[in-house]
C-alpha cells in the first residue's frame, strides 16, 4: 500500500492505496468524488477526463501513485465558488442552453476538455473545438450541440472583464 | 478491467532504475503510461513491479548540440509538439505529433515511451525509423546506441536489451532547406493508423537533393524504411516519384487484420508514400522560390 497526497479542486487530499489503483478509482472511491465517470477504463472514451495543472488528461490512464503532489481539477471543481457555490460555471450553463447533453455520461469529460481548451485559447475556431474534444466520445448528441456549447461559452467568457474560466459563473 | 497487483518504485536516477529492472525479471518501466496502463487494465501485461521514471530529472530535457537534437525519454508528446527546437530542427516529427492520439493522451504520453513500446502503427516510431534517429539505452551503467532504422523487429518487439532503460532519442538536425510530408488513414481522428507514411527530402544549395527519407507504418509488423534514394539527382516529377515508390513497395511484406486487408494496406501505403514525397518536394520548391 502507498500513501498518496494530492490537491483536488484546491483542497489537499491524502489516501492510502494500492499501486494498481487508477487515479479514476482513487477520485471516485477514496476521495468520494463520483462526478468523474468510469467508461471504458482503457483510454478510449474520455468520460474520466480530469485536469492536471489545467491540462486535460485521462484519469483511467494514470495510477493514483503517479498523481502524487499533482493539482487535480474534477467536474466538482468547475462550478462557482465562494458566494456562487453551487451555481453552474459558464461552460456548464452553455451545455444546458444549447442542449449539449442527453444522457450526461460523457458530459463531465466534455466540460473539462472544453475548460482545458478555453483556458489557453479564448477564441477557438470550430476546428479547434473539435480537436480539443476529439478524445471524448458521446453516443447521444452527434456532437453538434456540444461544439455549439463550447463556442457559446468561449463567446461569453471573452465578453467578461476578468478571464478566469474555471471559477466563472455568468454575471 | 483492473490491473493485477504489482509493486511500484520511483527511482531518482537512471542507474537506480536500471538496478531495479535488473533485479526483477518481470519488472516494467512506466513512462507516460498511455499504452502500458490500458494493457495493465486489460491484463495483457502482468508485471510484478512498475518502475516510474517520471522523477528522473535528466530524462525530461531537450539538448541541442551542433548537429543533433536530443529528446529525453520522459519528454511528453505535448511538450515536444510545442518545442521550437522540434519545429525548427525535426520538422517531420513536429508534423507527425499532431496525429499521435489526442490532446489528453499527448499531455501524458512520452516520445521515448512510444519508441520503446514499438506499436507497428505508432507515428513517432515511424518518424525515428524513417530518419534513422539514434536510440540510447542505459545498460549495466553504460550507454548503448541503436539505429532506429533497424531497431524495430516485430509488433511491440525491438532489439533493445531487456534490462536496459531508454534514456534519449537523438535526431540529426534537418538542413536549412528541406521538405517533409506525413499522411495517415485512421478509422477516426486520433485512432490507430491503418496506414501511415512519412517523408523528408534534404536539400543543399549547390548540390541539390542530398538525401531522401521515406517510411511507412502500420503496413507490416513494424515501421519500415523504403529506399528511394535513386530519386536524388532527378527532377522529382510526379511520375518519377510514383515509379520509385511502386518499385520500393514490391519488397514490402503486408499484414492483414479485421480492419484492413493486406491488399488495401499496400495500395493505400503506396498512395500515401507518394503524397508524402510530393508534399516534401513542394515544400522545398516553395522555400526556394521565396
Amino acid at each position: 500500500m502507498n500513501d498518496v497526497t494530492l490537491t483536488i479542486n484546491g483542497k489537499p487530499v491524502s489516501g492510502v492505496t494500492e499501486p494498481r489503483v487508477t487515479l479514476l478509482d482513487f477520485l471516485r472511491d477514496v476521495a468520494g468524488l463520483k462526478g468523474t465517470h468510469a467508461g471504458c477504463e482503457h483510454g478510449v472514451c474520455g468520460a474520466c477526463t480530469v485536469l492536471i495543472d489545467g491540462t486535460a488528461v485521462r484519469s483511467c490512464l494514470m495510477l493514483a501513485v503517479q498523481a502524487e503532489g499533482e493539482d487535480i481539477t474534477t467536474i466538482e471543481g468547475i462550478g462557482g465558488s465562494g458566494a456562487r457555490a453551487g451555481e453552474l460555471g459558464v461552460i456548464q450553463d452553455a451545455f444546458c442552453e444549447t442542449h449539449g447533453l442527453q444522457c450526461g455520461y460523457c458530459t463531465p469529460g466534455m466540460i473539462l476538455a472544453a475548460e482545458a481548451l478555453l483556458s489557453v485559447n479564448t477564441d477557438p475556431t470550430e476546428h479547434e473545438v473539435r480537436e480539443a474534444i476529439s478524445g471524448n466520445i458521446c453516443r447521444c448528441t452527434g456532437y453538434v450541440q456540444i461544439v455549439d456549447a463550447i463556442l457559446l461559452a468561449a463567446k461569453r467568457l471573452g465578453q467578461r472583464n476578468d478571464a478566469v474560466p474555471s471559477d466563472a459563473t455568468l454575471a | 478491467m483492473k490491473p493485477v497487483r504489482f509493486d511500484y518504485k520511483r527511482p531518482a536516477t537512471i542507474d537506480e532504475a536500471c538496478g531495479l529492472l535488473a533485479g526483477d525479471d518481470n519488472a516494467r518501466i512506466l513512462a507516460g503510461g498511455q499504452s502500458l496502463i490500458p494493457m495493465l487494465s486489460m491484463r495483457l501485461s502482468r508485471p510484478s513491479l512498475l518502475i516510474d521514471i517520471a522523477h528522473i530529472p535528466e530524462l525530461t530535457t531537450f539538448v541541442e548540440t551542433e548537429t543533433h537534437i536530443e529528446i529525453g525519454a520522459m519528454v511528453r508528446q505535448a511538450a515536444a509538439q510545442k518545442s521550437e527546437l522540434v519545429k525548427t530542427h525535426i520538422p517531420l516529427l513536429a508534423k507527425a505529433l499532431g496525429h499521435v492520439g489526442h490532446p489528453p493522451t499527448r499531455a501524458r504520453g512520452t516520445v521515448g515511451g512510444s519508441v520503446a513500446h514499438a506499436d507497428p502503427s505508432a507515428e513517432i516510431a515511424l518518424v525515428t525509423a524513417t530518419l534513422g534517429a539514434e536510440i540510447t539505452y542505459r545498460v549495466d551503467g553504460t550507454d548503448e546506441i541503436f539505429d532506429a532504422s533497424d531497431f524495430f523487429i516485430g509488433p511491440m518487439l525491438t532489439i533493445a536489451p531487456p534490462t536496459g532503460c531508454l534514456t534519449r532519442l537523438s535526431f540529426a538536425k534537418a538542413p536549412a532547406v528541406c521538405g517533409t510530408g506525413f499522411h495517415e488513414v485512421a478509422p477516426r481522428k486520433s485512432d490507430y493508423a491503418l496506414v501511415s507514411a512519412a517523408a523528408q527530402i534534404n536539400f543543399a544549395a549547390g548540390s541539390g537533393v542530398t538525401s531522401i527519407h521515406l517510411g511507412i507504418g502500420s503496413v507490416g509488423d513494424f515501421p519500415e524504411r523504403l529506399d528511394v534514394n535513386k530519386l536524388c539527382g532527378t527532377p522529382l516529377d510526379d511520375a518519377a516519384i510514383a515509379d520509385a515508390v511502386h518499385a520500393a513497395m514490391q519488397m514490402v511484406e503486408t499484414v492483414e487484420d479485421l480492419h484492413a486487408t493486406a491488399a488495401y494496406r499496400k495500395r493505400v501505403a503506396t498512395e500515401l508514400a507518394i503524397r508524402a514525397l510530393r508534399d516534401a518536394r513542394d515544400e522545398i520548391s516553395k522555400d526556394l522560390n521565396q
